[in-house]
């Protein structure tokens, strides 16, 4: 794919759920996160790949957005919790069309409006500044709350990360979701199993190279004692994420509770060298290793 | 007198009579920070968020970005220290016009202790970029600067007394952002208070009148943005100055004097007074003045010792009050 066509595809994908489609625009934005960070020479790997194909299926196939308006007071709200994967978010929203692809190129640059973390004074489309973990659950129940209060019928959607649910005001903000019944919030728990060091292995728990952060919890029970709906999806397979997708929207208008969909991912996926282990959870490829990323990510040599 | 606290409470259920973006959250103290009145005037914009003060932050940002002016009602302690890291990420960074009511501020907060005497708030919150920073002196400062900071369209921290002072303003008070307000003219030795300190530093400055020394009293409502040239002016002519805060003597209304006059040719030195860089305890209001010296009679007599003591004016040392 030449440098230009890959700035077409902003243009040339509406609203599609298409799965072909969401599977190629979901290499592209892989190819993008570990190509910013090699050119830019720091930022995170792990995370922004774990929650690619969430976010594809959400932006190319779920949210009531206009790239055009990203300001429209009708659209349905998206926060990144997890904050240390904008690049994730950055590719996605580039793809979708809320500014040109090859400004990914500025991305931690100096002078960029593409931050380490998402700025909502900056960056078209991030409705939420995040950065500091375990913040954006409680932006959203204030965003999903104002929506009933002002009688929106717009959703509000939030990604965590499983070791960002180690915050404690995650917690505060669970509770309150349930307890103003905000059936419009729905939250996407990105569980890659790995955190950036966390524990070290244990033989009959762990997931990958390092212990899962949640190995002992019931997750789903805990959100369910909160009174949330829970979901569970295959955060890679893009049936199974968009029947979550669905489910959750049918819950905001049957149910009276918030619902979390637990996403099951693999840290770094979609690379075999990045796939499965804590030690690319930052990280800068080599040369050598953009190479096996355009091979495995079926990137074209023209594209940057 | 009208406590503060009071003020605030009927003066934001006045302005919600005719601002629908007003709305209170509250972290479960309304029936002491007196949000309690604005949750009975206007049930459907009064959210309790419950014994989360991070949470408060977070939900109360979310609810400004639909275009609702918060108001948070907790102790001002809570905010900010508990819940700091969501107002420097979620209100200063994003210039959120949330605003916060700092309940029970300083040393005086019912008999509660040092668990709950906020007495670093001024020092934390002017260190935020974009926070506007307000400790009125009585009950007519208290209400016109809720009324100016409910139309402020950025965050706003509000220092609100929990017990009522000798007012030393009227209702004719005009509040002015950024400026100084002198309580006491004359002589050339000045004292700089803020917050509900400066009622008690007027009533200092009365006492000393009675023994011959004459000073200025310069209220400072406006900790951050101070306008430079007001306190300048207000300051002019001085050649001592001493700073009575109720607060840690560390980077409150002392740091920000000293900060001006040290940029200053030939400025007079800073006496910085205030609480000393350690803990209180509990006591009652009277008990807590005189022991840490912030009573009318105890800010005297320290400017008297400070006075008399070999070193004042010889710019060598500082006092802190013990």
């Amino acid at each position: 794919m030449s440098k230009d066509a890959a700035a077409d595809v902003s243009v040339a994908l509406p609203h599609s759920p298409d799965l072909e489609e969401l599977a190629r625009l979901s290499q592209l934005v892989r190819w993008h996160i570990v190509n910013t960070v090699a050119q830019s020479k720091a930022g995170h790997i792990g995370g922004p790949m774990s929650m690619t194909d969430l976010l594809v299926a959400l932006y190319f196939a779920e949210l009531r957005i206009d790239p055009a308006n990203p300001l429209d007071p009708a659209r349905d709200r998206f926060v990144l919790s997890k904050g240390h994967s904008a690049i994730g978010l950055y590719g996605v929203l580039a793809l979708r069309g809320y500014f040109p692809v090859d400004e990914l190129a500025t991305f931690d640059r100096g002078n960029s409006r593409l931050q380490g973390h998402p700025d909502m004074k900056l960056t078209p489309g991030i409705d939420v500044s995040t950065g500091s973990l375990g913040q954006g659950l409680s932006a959203a129940v204030g965003i999903a709350l104002a929506a009933r209060k002002q009688q929106s019928d717009h959703r509000t959607w939030v990604v965590l990360g499983d070791g960002e649910l180690q915050e404690g005001m995650v917690w505060e903000a669970v509770n309150s979701a349930s307890r103003y019944e905000l059936s419009n919030l729905i939250a996407i728990v990105d569980l890659n199993g790995l955190q950036q060091f966390g524990w070290p292995a244990d033989a009959s728990r762990d997931r990958f190279d390092r212990s899962d952060p949640w190995a002992h919890v019931n997750l789903r029970g805990v959100f369910e004692g909160f009174g949330w709906n829970v979901l569970d999806a295959d955060g890679h397979d893009f049936s199974s994420i968009l029947e979550a997708y669905s489910a959750a929207s049918d819950n905001v208008v049957r149910t009276s509770r918030p619902t979390v969909i637990l996403a099951r991912t693999v840290k770094g996926h979609g690379l075999s060298f990045t796939q499965g282990t804590y030690k690319w959870h930052n990280g800068v490829a080599t040369d050598e290793q953009l190479q096996i990323a355009r091979n495995e990510l079926q990137i074209e040599e023209t594209n940057r | 007198m009208k406590a503060q606290r009071d003020v605030w409470g009927d003066t934001i259920v006045d302005i919600g009579h005719h601002d629908p973006t007003i709305v209170v959250v509250d972290g479960d103290l309304a029936n002491s920070t007196k949000a309690d009145k604005f949750a009975e005037a206007f049930p459907d914009r009064f959210i309790e968020v419950g014994i989360a003060e991070q949470n408060m932050v977070g939900i109360a940002f979310g609810l400004s970005t639909a275009g609702y002016r918060p108001w948070l009602s907790t102790f001002g302690v809570f905010m900010t220290h508990r819940a700091l890291d969501p107002i420097r990420m979620l209100v200063s960074q994003t210039e959120a016009p949330v605003r916060i009511a700092g309940a029970y501020s300083g040393l005086l907060n019912g008999s509660s202790g040092k668990t709950h005497q906020d007495i670093e708030d001024l020092a934390i919150m002017r260190a935020m970029p974009n926070m506007t920073v307000l400790a009125p002196v009585d009950e007519f400062e208290a209400e016109a600067a809720t009324r100016w900071a409910a139309e402020h369209n950025g965050p706003v921290y509000m220092r609100i007394a929990r017990d009522a002072v000798r007012p030393v303003l009227d209702d004719s008070y005009e509040f002015k952002l950024g400026s100084v307000v002198q309580l006491r003219t004359g002589g050339v030795i000045s004292l700089v208070s803020t917050g509900v300190q400066s009622s008690r530093v007027l009533e200092a400055a009365e006492l000393l009148s009675q023994a011959g020394i004459h000073t200025r009293v310069i209220h400072v409502p406006t900790i951050k943005p101070l306008d430079v040239g007001s306190l300048i002016a207000a300051l002019e002519g001085s050649r001592i100055v001493i700073t009575v805060e109720e607060h840690s003597v560390i980077g409150g209304l002392g740091g920000l004097v000293s900060e001006v006059l040290s940029e200053l040719p030939n400025a007079p030195r800073v006496t910085r007074m205030g609480l000393a860089d350690s803990w209180s305890e509990s006591g009652p209001n009277d008990f807590l003045l005189e022991k840490y010296g912030l009573s009318p009679s105890r800010v005297a007599e320290q400017v008297r010792a400070w006075l008399n003591s070999p070193v004042a004016g010889t710019g060598t040392v500082e006092q802190v009050v013990a």
